[in-house]
């Protein structure tokens, strides 16, 4: 306390003295008639410091860019990895070698076995009629046709082909394409560009996902088979969005799926495809010459009128014995693709002979339609002789021609699952089978 | 140095450039005036597909409906025979001003400079189509099957044993187009955290393939050795975007003959690039395999590069063998890796049996294996 005092003391009289210092105003100080106090000095002051450190540059680190010695360590020090993973030990498949055509029956090693692993649904591997058009095709055309469609690829029989088609599923016109999987993964960046919105199942097969990437567009999926699901969806989507002339908008199904043996429910997806304004293209590879009456796909077995779904593609390595693919629907559809699907533009076209191949087998389809009916009951009687297998279960639809064989219990992981399967295939191919 | 491939095109004289371009730009605004006429007249008509959005918006299909439907005749002609030396181009006419285009049953023998059929094997052939025609009535037209599942008969690995020892690699696997073999192995080799260097002049197929492996994709100026090389430099000691780690590998594709241009690429300076950065190659010989080199052994004879240094060599059959499909040569551990990889190999229908014969028949007369000398003495 006795310290403080003086301490207190002196301090308020240095405050006192600075204060009047600064209050005290200067006499002498009158600049252009404007009185200047002692603050204004001050502050003057602080306004210079503060132009001063703005003035000056502020430091950045220098910006050095890499010396060529250094590139050249660089270079010289990075190690790609090797262009293939090694060599695993179980994922070895070794594919049967046939030595005879792909039949019902076909020769394996010799041994004589009756073939379930070909697509060949109406059995027209083999057929007399479609050899002998090939011949003719292969005596007249030769093997391939040396060319792209837009510059002298184009031969007679693949316009045949394309006014057959379309006159059999009863459209305006179609497009013929060289290979059954490019035909998909061509079409759809063909019409959905970056900004679209494309409303695709799950269970579509690689091909038709390569062109959901391939398009860049906005892809939404929806759960296999779920009409419940794709309702919701397509409400998602169009809720609160009015602009519905400038984007373009898809639903993308396949009839028979790849990968499940499900069938699409086309009257349901067609109601919602009006009630949301979606442009809807169908995949028929393996529907087209299966389903309907007369083998004209998932429309007629629908009942479905064949101008409400815009656009169809199939390919012809499955029903029609052949190899190639078409895709058909409006003439402003067929037409656009002429010139902007990438596949057939950039491509030679399909061999002749496969085109007149196609022809006979759809001229055959139309003169037999039992054929059709020969492919329910061989289904149908393989339903009832699988079905009571113990530990397996038959998992696709009862129409499909392609028959899902699941496990019933799985063992729990999926290597060893696969090890199951094997051994059965095994088995079985022991079997004659 | 390849003769003739430092030459460049003679650059236009400035008249032929200005009036070409003049008759280009008039097109182009006649084009655009008819299109604002054609907008009012339509706005009173009313479509049934109101409320969809049309199929091309706005002017992505100007070029289409002004310009080239003005020339469609002189694209897509038909033709009533094999495409031979001589053949015959069916003549069409039009009722509605090109918009539509008829056939009729004339036609008009012309001399084909046209077609990709480079060593005369497109037309039925003394050699190759009764082989073809036995293997048709053997094997059927096609096998409706993947070749995993049962689509892989003895002439298709007859045929992928005799490809590679033809290409002068241990092993290769076929696809049934070569579009597709592309677009499907590229992302198969290379995926995210990858570069690819490609030519600026590349194939789409090779671009699809590029976009859909998910890789970075950069382009260096068409057949120069130099830029590539700074490419190459430029993007090693960057690394990735963004993150700069180091890239997982690098691969520079490459064209044997550019189909567009004509010229050869300059493979023996690219190898050394590439094989002084440690980046893989891939060589697509669409056009030049059985075309060039003194056995018909594509770009690599012709140019004195061995094929072992080439890490992938991809080629065609319908250009020079007269067939359809595509083949990748490379190392017995690549190739393994693509049968059980690739989903083009997993899911698509195999090549159709009597192409492969064709392919076969035409390999074997090219190395003179079919007894006679068609082969060597010269181009057929």
């Amino acid at each position: 306390m006795d310290m403080a005092l003086p301490i207190v003391n002196a301090t308020t009289a240095a405050l006192a003295r600075v204060s009047a210092a600064f209050n005290a105003p200067l006499a002498r100080a009158v600049v252009f008639g404007v009185h200047i106090d002692g603050h204004l000095v001050v502050e003057g002051l602080l306004i210079a410091v503060i132009v001063f450190q703005l003035s000056r540059k502020s430091y950045k680190p220098p910006k050095k860019p890499l010396s060529e010695k250094e590139v050249d360590e660089l270079c010289d020090e990075w190690e790609p990895e090797p262009l293939c993973p090694p060599v695993k030990e179980r994922s070895h498949i070794d594919p049967a070698i046939l030595e005879s055509a792909a039949g019902p029956h076909t020769t394996i090693e010799g041994k004589e076995v009756v073939n379930f692993a070909s697509a060949n649904y109406l059995g027209l591997i083999g057929n007399e009629k479609l050899i002998d058009s090939c011949v003719g095709s292969l005596e007249k055309y030769g093997v391939g046709s040396c060319g792209p469609r837009g510059f002298y690829g184009t031969i007679d029989v693949h316009l045949d082909c394309e006014a057959k088609i379309a006159n059999f599923l009863g459209t305006p016109d179609s497009i013929l394409y060289s290979y059954g999987i490019s035909t998909i993964f061509s079409v759809i960046p063909a019409f959905c560009k970056k900004g679209d919105i494309i409303v695709a199942d799950e269970g579509v097969h690689w091909a038709v996902q390569n062109g959901l990437y391939l398009s860049r567009s906005t892809v939404v999926y929806f759960k296999h088979n779920d009409m419940a699901s794709l309702a919701s969806t397509l409400e998602k989507l169009t809720r609160g969005n009015k602009r519905t002339e400038k984007i373009r908008r898809y639903i993308v199904v396949e009839s028979i799926y790849q990968n499940s043996g499900q069938i699409a429910p086309l009257d349901e997806i067609v109601k919602l495809k009006e009630k949301y304004l979606f442009r809807v293209i169908l995949e028929e590879s393996h529907s087209f010459g299966v389903l309907g009456k007369s083998g004209r796909g998932l429309a007629e077995h629908y009942g479905v009128p064949i101008d409400k779904i815009d656009i169809i593609t199939a390919g012809m390595g499955n029903a029609l014995a052949t190899d190639g693919g078409f895709c058909t629907g409006s003439a402003r559809v067929v037409d656009h693709q002429r010139l902007s699907s990438a596949g057939y533009v950039f491509s030679a076209s399909l061999p002749p002979y496969l085109a007149s191949a196609a022809v006979s087998a759809v001229n055959y389809l139309e003169e037999n339609p039992s054929v059709l009916a020969n492919l329910r009951s061989n289904v149908a009687l393989l339903h009832t002789g699988l079905s009571d297998t113990p530990g397996l279960e038959i998992s696709s639809h009862v129409l499909s021609p392609i028959v899902f064989l699941k496990l019933k219990k799985s063992t729990g992981s999926l290597a060893t699952d696969l090890d199951l399967l094997e051994t059965i295939a095994e088995q079985v191919s022991s079997d004659g089978l | 140095r390849v003769e003739g491939s430092e030459e460049d095109g003679e650059a236009p004289v400035p008249v032929t450039a200005l009036t070409t371009l003049f008759s280009y730009g008039l097109l182009f605004a006649f084009g655009h005036f008819r299109d604002f006429f054609r907008r009012i007249l339509d706005a009173g008509k009313s479509s049934n597909l109101k409320g969809y959005a049309p199929i091309c918006l706005g002017y992505e299909d100007f070029y289409t409906r002004r310009l080239y439907l003005r020339i469609q005749d002189c694209f897509g002609r038909p033709i009533a025979s094999a495409p031979d030396a001589w053949f015959d181009v069916v003549e069409r006419h039009s009722n509605d001003g090109n918009k539509t285009l008829q056939r009729t049953t004339k036609t008009s023998k012309c001399l084909n400079l046209g077609s990709y059929n480079y060593l005369g094997f497109a037309a039925a052939d003394e050699y190759c189509t009764p082989r073809v025609i036995e293997s048709l009535k053997k094997y059927s037209a096609s096998t409706c099957s993947a070749r995993v599942d049962g689509g892989n008969t003895k002439l298709h690995t007859e045929l992928e044993e005799l490809v590679a020892r033809f290409v002068g690699k241990p092993a290769a696997i076929l696809f049934g187009m070569g579009y597709v073999t592309n677009s499907a192995i590229i992302p198969i080799l290379i995926g995210k955290g990858g570069l690819i260097v490609s030519d600026s002049l590349n194939h789409i197929s090779i671009v699809n393939g590029a976009r859909g492996s998910g890789a970075t994709v950069r382009v260096f100026q068409h057949n120069n050795p130099a830029h590539l090389e700074d490419v190459l430099r430029e993007q090693i000691a960057g690394g990735q975007p963004r993150t700069h780690r180091p890239w997982k590998k690098i691969i520079v594709i490459v064209e044997g003959i550019y189909s567009m241009e004509g010229e050869l690429c300059n493979l023996p300076e690219i190898m050394a690039v590439c094989k002084k950065y440690k980046a893989y190659t891939y060589l697509d010989e669409a056009h030049s395999i059985g075309a060039v080199g003194k056995t018909g052994r594509g770009v690599c004879e012709l140019l004195g590069v061995d094929p072992a240094d080439v890490d992938i060599m991809m080629g065609t059959f319908t250009k020079s063998f007269g067939s359809c499909g595509g083949y990748i040569a490379a190392s017995k551990e690549i190739i393994h890796h693509l049968k059980h990889a690739c989903p083009a190999h997993i899911y698509a229908t195999s090549m159709s049996p009597p192409a492969v014969q064709q392919v076969i028949s035409a390999i074997k007369v090219v190395l003179g294996e079919d007894g006679s000398n068609r082969g060597i003495s010269g181009r057929i």
